[in-house]
């Protein structure tokens, strides 16, 4: 049973409290609930239909006459839920389906069928009080305009979401200064970096202060240490202004950096919802050890598979199971000035755990033919 | 209040953008200039040969409808239908969809701001057009007071049909044929390429029941002169109708376009 139901039950069974006390708490259990979830997606599918055509002249001419279409399931079934204020990571393969879920959970897409409320409202209805709440920003796409200085967009938004002067002003500053842009603002759009634009293009998109910002590869194509700055900038954001997060990167610095939690779509299905450590328990049979040895050892592969050997430091993989072990048997063997032990790096384990689904996509595909 | 705002704003930023690029604006004006000069020599020399007279409109009436078209012309532009493949494929439309404001109004207040220093700068080509060709003009009060409102409601329903018809795009593309087709039967029956009164009788009945001259002709005529009272209120009538029309169609459409929109790869 749920926390409403719980709470439902209680009241009707308490007597002593009058009718109206228990319905008000009812009712305020009930939003917290919803306040608590501000993304709640139920079987969720999206389906394209994609026209076939051959290749070469023949099939061309043929495609004119007799159209085949294929079904591609973009998202198919998937149910999960966000609450207030997470960051939670949208991880998966290129193709998996992340980008049209973020473009349906903003009310960009019509899904093919499910369920999902954002912010309690139904995305797709587009009303304008659930999209004046929420922002998308996509790493590879600019929605300031082109032309002029990022100060006279800015002022566009705030015409758009009519959002009080002192109010624009004094959050147009702070983004700007949390992002190191106040020598920017002047310049037209077309004539900033890639990484200049993409931090433009943040302060623009959160003028208006979302509840709920999905970004969709926020920091690709960007240098190491503009892509440190856009992720610092994010946490604060989340932290100054409790905004739930839901992002999609093929950067894992930017998921481990934020997000307690992340959610992997393959093939347009969930495979894991959860935190990155559990992922890396769950997925991984390894963990990596690092040991610097005070004197060069012998025969240290007899412990683990080595990755990497540097004079008296060695970094090696080891079964999970066996860490306990391998750690006390060399300690009694050698004389060790250091040692860490790792979950291996997430990129390794969602590469593992990827390939594993490819391989069973595979196999159940050649059951089929 | 909103909208005043969003409009405002959205004028400011068209006309900012419009001095940005100064070379092309004054390439712009030229070719807007060229089209109707062309038409201005022929139907002239035509009047001038003919006895004066061509379908019972001088050689200074030619002048005064194409001194106005310059005008019109440039108050039709507004967003073409061949860009909305673009406006999809870039991703444009993405971003405007994610605005709590229909788009329509993003082109309805950008178009009609650079229409402000398109007519500034349209004041001294008239000046000079009228000192060559000495047009004739006869428009009373109330003809100039509606070819003040009508031009802007002739952008208006302009911008509503390029839109349902560049809305096809969500379910086809490579749709340049039927967009060339339309252009085409507006390029006639708008009187852009001739004035309507020297269109054959049928052409004119055809015309009177497609929204075209409602965009070109009529505003032209209304500061000519050449209107009654009634037909200058008329006009305005049938202006505000298809709007009306216009808008319905494009609420039906519009949410039947959106199902179709993949945004795929943008």
């Amino acid at each position: 049973m749920d926390m409403i139901g719980y709470i439902y039950e209680d009241c009707l069974a308490n007597n002593n409290i009058p009718a109206y006390f228990r319905k008000t708490a009812l009712r305020s259990a009930m939003k917290e609930q919803i306040m608590a979830e501000i993304i709640q997606v139920q079987n969720l599918k999206k389906y394209y239909s994609i026209p076939i055509r051959g290749e070469g002249l023949k099939e061309s001419v043929r495609s004119l006459f007799f159209r085949q279409m294929r079904e591609v399931k973009a998202i198919d079934d998937i149910s999960f839920s966000l609450e207030e204020g997470e960051i939670v990571g949208f991880l998966g393969p290129n193709g998996a389906g992340k980008t049209s879920t973020l473009k349906t959970l903003s009310g960009l897409l019509h899904p093919s069928s499910g369920e999902v409320k954002t912010l309690g409202y139904t995305p797709w209805q587009r009303e304008p009080n659930f999209l004046r709440q929420i922002t998308l920003v996509m790493g590879n796409r600019n929605q300031l305009q082109w032309d002029i200085p990022a100060l006279d967009s800015f002022e566009l938004n705030r015409a758009i979401y009519n959002i009080p002067r002192a109010q624009f002003m004094q959050l147009r500053d702070e983004l700007m200064d949390l992002l190191e842009l106040k020598d920017l603002a002047q310049k037209p759009i077309r004539n900033l970096s890639l990484g200049e634009r993409m931090k433009m293009e943040l302060v623009g998109s959160l003028l208006h202060r979302p509840k709920i910002l999905f970004l969709d590869e926020p920091t690709l194509g960007l240098d190491v240490s503009m892509q440190r700055k856009i992720r610092e900038f994010i946490a604060e954001y989340n932290r100054r202004y409790g905004a739930a997060v839901l992002l999609t990167s093929h950067y894992m610095a930017d998921v481990e950096a934020l997000c307690k939690r992340v959610i992997i779509i393959h093939h347009g299905k969930i495979i894991f919802t959860g935190g990155l450590h559990e992922l890396a328990n769950r997925f991984s049979s390894h963990k990596t050890i690092t040991i610097s040895f005070i004197e060069p050892p012998e025969h240290i592969e007899d412990y683990g598979e080595i990755t990497e050997r540097e004079e008296n430091t060695v970094k090696m993989r080891v079964n999970k199971n066996e860490i306990a072990a391998v750690s006390a048997a060399l300690f009694q063997k050698f004389q060790i000035g250091d040692i860490t032990i790792e979950e291996p790096p997430i990129e390794d384990v969602i590469d593992t755990l990827f390939s594993a689904k490819d391989q069973i996509v595979e196999k159940s595909s050649d059951g089929i033919r | 209040m909103v909208y005043v705002n969003y409009y405002l704003t959205m004028i400011k930023i068209a006309i900012i953008q419009q001095f940005q690029y100064r070379v092309a604006y004054y390439f712009y004006t030229f070719g807007m200039i060229a089209e109707p000069l062309i038409y201005l020599v022929v139907w002239t020399t035509i009047a001038n040969a003919g006895g004066g007279t061509v379908g019972g409109m001088s050689a200074g009436a030619f002048a005064a409808y194409y001194i106005v078209w310059t005008l019109v012309r440039t108050m039709n532009i507004s967003f073409t239908p061949f860009g909305w493949e673009d406006r999809i494929r870039m991703g444009q439309l993405t971003s405007m969809l994610l605005k709590p404001i229909h788009p329509i109004h993003s082109d309805l207040a950008f178009f009609g701001g650079e229409k402000i220093p398109n007519i500034i700068m349209w004041l001294p080509i008239a000046v000079v057009l009228s000192l060559i060709f000495h047009p004739i003009f006869a428009p009373s009060p109330l003809g100039v007071f509606v070819f003040i409102i009508s031009i802007w409601l002739a952008f208006i329903i302009r911008t509503i049909a390029l839109w349902l018809l560049g809305m096809i795009t969500f379910w086809t593309t490579r749709v340049s044929a039927i967009f060339d087709l339309y252009f085409a039967f507006e390029l006639i029956l708008s009187g852009r390429l001739v004035p309507l009164t020297l269109l054959p009788q049928w052409a004119q009945n055809i015309s009177l029941f497609l929204p075209f001259q409602w965009t070109f002709n009529f505003p032209i005529e209304t500061i000519a002169g050449n209107y009654s009272n009634t037909q200058l209120w008329l006009g305005l009538g049938m202006q505000i109708l298809w709007i009306a029309v216009g808008s319905l169609a494009l609420q039906f459409f519009w949410k039947r376009a959106l199902k179709q929109f993949t945004s795929v790869g943008n």
